[in-house]
């Protein structure tokens, strides 16, 4: 019948914008809810998501150790060729040559942070660190070596 | 205790003791004509810091922050930076129109103020068609928009000013029959009367469902006939870059976006005092000692409180409610809200000379 669904119509236009207002009018009553951040002001108490990618990174441990064993995955695996490995051979307690990483270079002017070289690694040694502040007034201070210098493969990683 | 009345009376008094009685009223004229334009100044500057603020807390921002405590003079100095732009003719345009546009509106917006009850006995001119002047000027303020549309010389102004036209014109139909049901209750034009006549109670409460549809219908009219969103396609930013103003700068511009929010205020103001009692604090009845408490707020506050509550009910559908499409939004007053408000008005006047309303 035609008035029942004019009648339906109306009711369900008001039922509809109704629940838009109660949604707005619950953001509007709980102030907890704003997500903007206030940057430069909340510095010191900035909290970024883990899978937040800022550059690469090797972590090193309190021995100075990484877990980088220089097998070129990640220069592999970068696409525009922002990793370079530099490796040695050096000569191991059984007296064997083998290969290791002399320096990981690492060029953050071509980074597009894709994290490819992470998901390469066979021994996680390298990852994204949250760190974003990363502007310079030198564009030679962004050619980085992430093995720290006198650092060496961790025992135990192959 | 504090009240806007004593102090008309006392500069009124104070006046007519030290001056001529002619010299006297045109001093008061020049006082009523600053008090307006600082009324509007003070409006269009916390109006548009509310709506930025309204707008930022219901889309989980902050809004404006950075210039005094909770950015209260973002606006002043977005004025100031208005004043100091170049106010732009186009050489396309009808130079004379596109100069008088932003006047009009404005005085137009002016005009309405006259017979609003701002507080008891604190009115400009308490004329006794009151009500029949506010529908009568509002719409005036059309032409101001068509004329602002046409000499731009501008396509989108064009389209825009002409959208709106058929905008103002269709929902005044409602609002007028929205009006009309409240009247049909009160049997007088005036404010002051309509304002006296909710002594007992606000009519919103005594006149059952007929007066809440009014006003549902007379907020929905209301914002239409201030092209606010969802109604705003005299503007609509994402197809007519702005509308009528798409082609003024500097003043000129910040005249019409004055305009928009002092018409906000009046509309506002004109729907509290026929549905929410206007000055009249809340009274219930014949609860002497109840509505002798409420007597003590001073009636100034009971007004601004009230439009200000409706300002913010009309910012929350802006920010809560999507556009309409030309064509919906006529159908949506022809075959929605005028068959309904026009129902409404029988049942109204059933309502009223039955007497079921308290």
């Amino acid at each position: 019948m035609f008035l029942a669904d004019y009648i339906k119509d109306v009711y369900g236009a008001v039922k509809s914008l109704l629940t838009g207002m109660k949604l707005t009018g619950y953001y509007f009553t709980h102030h907890k809810e704003i997500i903007t951040e206030e940057y430069p002001n909340n510095r010191a108490t900035l909290k970024l998501a883990d899978r937040f990618k800022g550059e690469v990174w090797m972590p090193h441990d309190e021995n100075n150790e990484h877990a980088c064993t220089g097998c070129s995955s990640c220069e592999i695996a970068c696409p525009n060729g922002s990793i370079k490995i530099v490796s040695m051979n050096v000569i191991n307690a059984e007296g064997k040559k083998k290969k290791a990483i002399d320096q990981h270079i690492y060029r953050l002017d071509m980074c597009t942070m894709c994290g490819l070289c992470v998901e390469a690694c066979p021994t996680d040694a390298i990852h994204m660190r949250n760190t974003f502040e990363l502007s310079v007034f030198d564009r030679n201070h962004l050619i980085m070596r992430l093995n720290k210098p006198g650092s060496k493969i961790r025992e135990g990683v192959e | 205790m504090f009240s806007l009345e004593g102090l008309t009376n006392f500069i009124h008094e104070w006046l007519n003791g030290h001056l001529p009685a002619t010299f006297a009223l045109l001093v008061e004229f020049v006082i009523v004509g600053v008090a307006a334009i600082g009324l509007f100044a003070v409006l269009g500057l916390g109006l548009v810091w509310m709506e930025r603020k309204v707008a930022a807390v219901m889309q989980i921002r902050l809004g404006p922050n950075r210039l005094g405590p909770k950015g209260i003079f973002q606006t002043s100095a977005d004025t100031v930076k208005l004043i100091m732009k170049e106010a732009l003719t186009p050489s396309n345009a009808d130079k004379f129109l596109f100069n008088l546009a932003p006047f009009i509106v404005i005085i137009v917006a002016m005009l309405i103020l006259v017979p609003i009850a701002f507080a008891r006995n604190f009115q400009i001119w308490d004329i006794n068609i009151g009500v029949l002047y506010v529908t009568a000027v509002s719409s005036l303020s059309v032409i101001g928009i068509l004329m602002a549309g046409w000499s731009s010389g501008n396509k989108y102004s064009l389209l825009g000013a002409m959208r709106s036209g058929a905008q103002i014109v269709s929902y005044e139909l409602s609002a007028g029959l929205s009006i009309i049901s409240i009247i049909v209750l009160t049997g007088s034009l005036k404010i002051s009367d309509i304002v006296a006549s909710q002594e007992n109670g606000w009519w919103i409460f005594k006149g059952h469902i007929p007066a809440i549809i009014a006003f549902v219908i007379f907020i929905i009219a209301a914002t239409a006939e201030t092209n606010r969103a969802p109604f705003d396609l005299a503007e609509a930013e994402s197809e007519l870059t702005a509308g009528f103003h798409t082609e003024y700068g500097g003043m000129k511009f910040a005249l019409f976006f004055l305009s928009e929010y002092i018409n906000i205020f009046i509309v506002c103001a004109i729907c509290a005092t026929l549905f929410l009692g206007g000055w009249m604090p809340f009274h219930i009845g014949s609860w002497t000692a109840f509505n002798h408490i409420m007597d003590y707020i001073p009636s100034s506050i009971w007004f601004f409180g009230k439009t200000i509550f409706l300002i913010f009910v009309i910012m929350w559908f802006r920010w809560t409610f999507p556009r309409l499409r030309v064509d919906q939004l006529l159908n949506l007053e022809w075959k929605y809200l005028l068959p309904i408000s026009m129902f409404n008005v029988l049942l109204m006047t059933l309502m009223a000379i039955m007497g079921w309303h308290f």
